[in-house]
C-alpha cells in the first residue's frame, strides 16, 4: 500500500523537470535502495567514518541522530563512529581546514549531508562504480560519471583498479573518443560484488542522512491518510444526510 | 426559562452583532443549491490560507532570518525540531497547493462568468488577493536562502531594473543592497511574515464581504434572487450552514487526503515543489545551470521570456498579469455561464487552459529556439483569449470583423517582420500559422450560426 501510493504520486511528478547533470549518463548502472535494511545503513555509516569523513563533513547532521536512527546505542556510536574526540550530540564536522584542503586539493572537499538530495542516489553510485585508472590526472585516476574530479578514488584498495574501454565514435563534425565500458584490471581486497555492495550501502546511508525524516514519514503518512479515509467517509454520508432532500 | 447557552448568546448579542453575523453569512446566507466540484476551491484556499499560518507560525520559533544561519537553521527544523519535517514539508507543500487551488477558483470564475455584473469588485479584490499571494510565495521562496531562492529572486528582482530611468533605483531599494544579501532576507523575512499576511487577512475578509453582499454566482449564471417564495427566500437557494458547511468539510477531507499524499510520500513532488538546487546554499559564485522559478510562476516567465527586449519581455509580463484584473470589462457579453456561451467561446475557453499549461511548461525548460518559438506563439494565443473574448462580447458586423483581422494579425505579422533573421523564416511562418488559425478561426467563426451563437439560457436552475 505504501510502496504503492508513493510510486503513483512519483508518476505524478515524473514528466518532471530535465535537471541535467554534468558528466556521462551511464544506463548500465542502476541502484535500488532500500531504507528499510538497517544492516545496510549501519555499514554504511561505518563505511562513511572510516574511507569519507576524513575530507567530507556531514555539517547538518548529528553522531546522535544517526545513532537512534539506526539502532546504535550512544556506546556504540562513540567507540566506532567517533575517532576525532567529539561528544555524541555534536554535529558531525571534520578537522581538515580550509587552507589545507585548498593546498592539497584545489578545493574544499564539499559537505554532503545534502548530496543525495541534491544529485540523487544513481549519481552518488554511479559516481563511486566508474574510477578508473588515467595516468595523466594528478591523483592517477578518473570518473566516468564526473570527468576530471579532483577527488582521488579513495576505495581503490577495495575496488583494485579500472581500466577504461575508449571506442572513436563519429558525432557529426568528427570523431572523438569515447568510453564504452571499464574492466578491472588490479584486482582490490573486495570481489566486484562485495565492492558493488560496499556502494550501496554508503550511497543508501547518505540517502538516508540528507532526509533522515525518510526513515519515518512514509509509516506516519500510512496512518494518517487511513485517519483521513475514515473522516472522509463520516464527512461524505453527513453531506448526504443533509443533502438528500434538496432538490 | 432559557439555557445557559442561550442566556450567554443574548448577553453577547446585547454587545455584539454576533448572531447577526452568524446569519448574515452562514445560516442565512442562501447560495445556490447547484455548486458542483469547481466551488469547492474558495473553501479551500481559506483552509490552505489557515495551514499556512499555522505551520508558518511554527516555522517561525526556529527559522533564523539570518545569511549566516537560515540555510543552517532550516535543516535543523528538517532533522532536529520533533516533527519540524511535517511542519516544514506541510508549508512548502502548501504553497504549492495555494496556488493550485487558487488557478482553479480563478478558473471557475472566469468558466461561469462569475466576475461580470455585478460581480466586478468581487473579482477585483480576488485579483489584489492573487497578487498578493505572489508577492508571499516570492518572497517566503527566498528564505530558505538555497542556491535557486537566491538566483530566482536575483532574477525576479531584477525585472523591476527594466523600469525605464528609476529602475535600477527601485531595484536598490528592494534588495537594501547592490546584489542579493542578508539586507534583503531580513526584510523579506519581515514582509512575508507580517505586512503581506496582514493584508492577505484584510482582503479574504473584503473578498468574502463583497461576495455575500450580492450572493453567488453558480454553473447556470442565473440569479437565483430573481425567484423568491413567500419569506424572501431564493427557490433555487438553500442556506450557506448546514448544506455548504457539511459539503466543504467533505471536500475539505478529501483534499487533505491529497495533501498528505504529498507531504508524506512526495515532498519535493519530482522537483517541482522542493528544487534540487535549492538544497545547496546561497552562493553568489555559484549559478545553478537553468534558473526557473517554482512552477506557479512559469506562465508568466515564459510571457517574459517570449519577447529577447528584456524591457518589453518585462512589460508583457506585467500586461498578462494587468489584463486580468480588466476582465469584466473585457468580457461583456451578458451570458455568464460557458453553459450557455457558443461554440466558439468554449474552443477559447480550452485553447486558453492549454495554452496555461504550455506557458508553464515552456517556462520550466531552457529556451531552444524551437522552445522560445513556441513561447511567444503561446503568448499570443494567451493574449488572444482576451481579445477574442472582447471580441464575442456582443454580435459583430461583417466590417468589425474585417477589422478586428486585419488589426490583429497586422500587428502580429508586423512584429515578426522586425524580428525575423536570416535562415528563420521557415519557423517563424510555421509559428505565424498558431494565432493566424487562431484569429481567422474565431472571426470568421463567429459568422456561422452553429459556432458562433449563444444558447437561450433558462429562467432557473437546471439541476
Amino acid at each position: 500500500m505504501k510502496r504503492a501510493l508513493f510510486l503513483s504520486v512519483l508518476c505524478l511528478g515524473s514528466a518532471g523537470p530535465a535537471f541535467a547533470a554534468v558528466g556521462a549518463e551511464l544506463p548500465g548502472y542502476q541502484v535500488v535502495i532500500d531504507l528499510n535494511n538497517r544492516a545496510s545503513l549501519q555499514r554504511g555509516a561505518k563505511y562513511f567514518v572510516n574511507y569519507c569523513m576524513g575530507c567530507h563533513s556531514l555539517q547538518y547532521s548529528r553522531y546522535s541522530r544517526v545513532g537512534e536512527d539506526l539502532g546504535l546505542d550512544m556506546q556504540m556510536v562513540a567507540d566506532n563512529l567517533i575517532f576525532n574526540g567529539r561528544r555524541v550530540s555534536e554535529r558531525m564536522e571534520i578537522s581538515m581546514s580550509q587552507d589545507d584542503a585548498e593546498r592539497w586539493f584545489g578545493a574544499k572537499p564539499p559537505d554532503l549531508s545534502m548530496l543525495a538530495r541534491r544529485k540523487g542516489a544513481t549519481y552518488i553510485y554511479q559516481y563511486l562504480m566508474t574510477f578508473y585508472a588515467d595516468e595523466d590526472r594528478p591523483w592517477g585516476v578518473n570518473n566516468w560519471r564526473f570527468p576530471f574530479t579532483t577527488m582521488p578514488h579513495v576505495l581503490w584498495r577495495e575496488q583494485g583498479l579500472q581500466r577504461a574501454e575508449w571506442e572513436e565514435v563519429d558525432n557529426g563534425n568528427g570523431s572523438k573518443p569515447v568510453i564504452t565500458g571499464l574492466t578491472l584490471e588490479t584486482p582490490g581486497l573486495k570481489t566486484p560484488e562485495e565492492y558493488e555492495q560496499l556502494v550501496v550501502d554508503l550511497t543508501s546511508f547518505l540517502v538516508y542522512v540528507s532526509e533522515p525524516a525518510r526513515l519515518t514519514r512514509e509509516s506516519v503518512g500510512t496512518w494518517v491518510l487511513l485517519f483521513l479515509l475514515v473522516l472522509g467517509g463520516f464527512a461524505y454520508f453527513l453531506k448526504r444526510e443533509y443533502w438528500k432532500d434538496v432538490h | 426559562m432559557k439555557s445557559l447557552f442561550e442566556s450567554l448568546i443574548g448577553w453577547i448579542d446585547a454587545r455584539f452583532p454576533l448572531m447577526q453575523l452568524w446569519n448574515d453569512h452562514l445560516a442565512k446566507y442562501y447560495a445556490p443549491k447547484n455548486f458542483n466540484f469547481w466551488y469547492f476551491f474558495g473553501s479551500l484556499a481559506l483552509l490552505v490560507l489557515v495551514i499556512q499560518i499555522v505551520t508558518g507560525i511554527f516555522l517561525t520559533m526556529h527559522y533564523k532570518p539570518d545569511a549566516e544561519l537560515a540555510f543552517a537553521s532550516l535543516e535543523y527544523i528538517r532533522r532536529d525540531v520533533p516533527l519540524g519535517w511535517l511542519i516544514q514539508y506541510m508549508h512548502s507543500t502548501g504553497a504549492s497547493f495555494f496556488f493550485i487551488v487558487v488557478y482553479l477558483h480563478m478558473f471557475r470564475g472566469i468558466m461561469y462568468g462569475s466576475f461580470k455584473a455585478p460581480r466586478e469588485l468581487i473579482w477585483l479584490l480576488g485579483m489584489f488577493l492573487y497578487m498578493t499571494l505572489m508577492a508571499e510565495a516570492f518572497m517566503g521562496y527566498l528564505l530558505p536562502w538555497g542556491n535557486m531562492s537566491y538566483w530566482g529572486a536575483q532574477v525576479i528582482v531584477n525585472l523591476f531594473s527594466t523600469i525605464p530611468w528609476v529602475g535600477p533605483d527601485i531595484a536598490i531599494w528592494l534588495r537594501g543592497d547592490f546584489a542579493i544579501s542578508d539586507a534583503t532576507l531580513t526584510r523579506f523575512f519581515a514582509l512575508h511574515v507580517s505586512a503581506i499576511p496582514l493584508a492577505l487577512l484584510a482582503l479574504v475578509a473584503l473578498h468574502i464581504m463583497a461576495l455575500h453582499e450580492v450572493g453567488s454566482n453558480n454553473p447556470d449564471g442565473i440569479e437565483i434572487k430573481e425567484h423568491k417564495d413567500a419569506d424572501g427566500k431564493p427557490l433555487d437557494g438553500v442556506p450557506f450552514h448546514p448544506y455548504y458547511t457539511v459539503k466543504d468539510i467533505w471536500g475539505s477531507v478529501a483534499f487533505l487526503f491529497l495533501f498528505a499524499l504529498v507531504v508524506f510520500f512526495a515532498p519535493e513532488m519530482g522537483g517541482y515543489f522542493l528544487e534540487p538546487d535549492n538544497f545547496t546554499p546561497a552562493n553568489p559564485l555559484l549559478t545553478p545551470e537553468h534558473i526557473v522559478p517554482v512552477w506557479y510562476f512559469t506562465p508568466f516567465y515564459s510571457v517574459l521570456r517570449a519577447i529577447p527586449d528584456p524591457q518589453f519581455g518585462a512589460l508583457a509580463m506585467l500586461l498578462s498579469i494587468l489584463v486580468l484584473f480588466f476582465l469584466p470589462w473585457i468580457d461583456r457579453n451578458p451570458v455568464r455561464s460557458v453553459r450557455y456561451r457558443s461554440l466558439l467561446y468554449k474552443i477559447n475557453l480550452g485553447v486558453f487552459v492549454v495554452t496555461f499549461a504550455a506557458l508553464g511548461y515552456l517556462g520550466f525548460n531552457p529556451p531552444t529556439p524551437l522552445y522560445s518559438e513556441l513561447a511567444l506563439r503561446f503568448s499570443e494565443w494567451y493574449f488572444l483569449f482576451f481579445i477574442a473574448l472582447w471580441f464575442f462580447s456582443r454580435p459583430r458586423r461583417n466590417m468589425e470583423r474585417l477589422l478586428t483581422l486585419v488589426v490583429v494579425l497586422g500587428l502580429i505579422t508586423l512584429y515578426d517582420v522586425v524580428r525575423m533573421e536570416p535562415g528563420q523564416g521557415m519557423l517563424v511562418f510555421l509559428g505565424w500559422l498558431m494565432p493566424a488559425v487562431f484569429v481567422a478561426v474565431m472571426v470568421f467563426g463567429s459568422g456561422i450560426e452553429k459556432l458562433g451563437r449563444d444558447l437561450p439560457v433558462p429562467d432557473r436552475l437546471t439541476e
